[in-house]
């Protein structure tokens, strides 16, 4: 059965860049609520163009890397499928939809963002979104952090940003050198045939 | 006119810091765009984010906001590719050789290594952010509620963005 389903996947057709522009343009267009699962449910499931294993790589991957992952992810699964075109397609196509709207969005707040309704209306939107931006931090600390060192490096992150106001900048370069040589390859293999 | 390269300076940085997230770069935006560039309030930045929690794709379009009262609409352009650029080039790069990386030890140890830090600067940002939206018990019971219905439930958040919406407008009038 595995193997129909991976010669098949094999022996599928190249995917046009045109093709490829339209899914991310329709995930970029409806994925109201944060585009990963929506990345998902599309391209694993609807179109089949990664397998889950390979998606699961592909967000890891986009974690760790500088820029968002929505984006990264596009810029990844578009390069598997077509290369350079591909990627461009990907990327451009999932950032239209909410780059209009939010330049809309824009002029809208800049117009009328001080009238008694909608600053009220603001308040509830912008303590739901810190409602939010905490859900999907717990959500990947869930996921991600293993060890008591772990929760000792995110509240070191926590501390310098907040506390003694480092930038951001020196924060991830100085606390995730540490917490990187914590993870020495060599400790890592020990560790694991404990 | 003269804000462009200010504007692409600052947000092609604020996009090499965005690991994990775009929350892990709020810090650092309000800094640079209210403290030192003065193209926005604190608070107009806190309302254009949270706008952004309801508009479909990458949840930092808002963006392209900023980039339009600083500089028209190239400055919102300007802002996108700054943004967006730069980290694109870098996946493409790093996607390309990331299969080849896989015997390469300290990959795992890199993966692992960042995870904690990107938790880290997330949750800094969320704190950054609630200082300018969490003021009273209204506020936070918002922020709790909207935490705690996602943690129990599989719900879009946007709708609930959109909820707490109504409850704003109705209870801050």
């Amino acid at each position: 059965m595995s193997d129909i389903a991976k010669q098949g996947a094999e022996a599928a057709p190249a995917v046009s860049v045109a093709r490829i522009f339209r899914e991310f343009l329709i995930i970029g267009a409806i994925s109201f609520g944060g585009a990963v699962p929506y990345l998902r449910g599309r391209l694993v499931e609807t179109e089949g163009w990664v397998d889950d294993k390979e998606f699961v790589e592909m967000l890891s991957m986009s974690q760790t890397l500088p820029g968002l992952n929505a984006t990264n992810l596009a810029i990844l699964v578009g390069q598997k499928l077509r290369g350079a075109p591909g990627a461009a397609a990907a990327i451009v196509g999932m950032c239209l939809p909410g780059a209009a709207l939010m330049y809309v969005a824009g002029i809208l707040y800049w117009r009328h963002g001080d009238h008694a309704a909608s600053a009220a209306t603001l308040k509830g939107v912008a303590a739901a979104a810190v409602g939010l931006a905490l859900f999907t931090a717990i959500q990947l600390g869930r996921r991600s952090l293993e060890t008591r060192a772990d929760l000792a490096f995110v509240a070191l992150t926590v501390i310098a940003v907040d506390r003694y106001h480092v930038s951001v900048l020196w924060a991830l370069l100085g606390v995730g050198l540490i917490s990187i040589l914590w993870r020495h390859p060599r400790r890592a293999k020990s560790a694991g045939s404990q | 006119m003269s804000q462009l390269p200010a504007l692409i300076r600052v947000f092609a940085y604020l996009s090499l810091l965005a690991v994990g997230g775009g929350m892990a770069a709020f810090p650092e935006m309000e800094y640079l765009s209210v403290d030192v560039h003065h193209w926005l309030t604190k608070e107009q930045l806190i309302h254009l984010y949270s706008i952004g929690q309801m508009a479909p794709g990458p949840n930092m379009m808002m963006i392209v906001a900023i980039g339009d009262w600083a500089a028209g609409a190239l400055g919102a352009l300007a802002v996108l590719l700054a943004f967006f650029l730069p980290t694109a080039l870098l996946t493409f790069a790093v996607g390309r050789g990331w299969k080849r990386l896989e015997s390469w030890p300290w990959r795992d140890s890199i993966q692992a290594g960042l995870a904690p830090v990107s938790i880290g600067l997330l949750l800094a940002g969320c704190y950054t952010m609630a200082k300018g939206a969490i003021f009273g018990v209204e506020t936070a019971a918002i922020a709790a509620g909207v935490l705690l219905i996602l943690l129990q439930y599989k719900m879009n958040p946007a709708l609930l963005v959109a909820a707490s919406a109504v409850i704003g407008y109705l209870s801050f009038r």
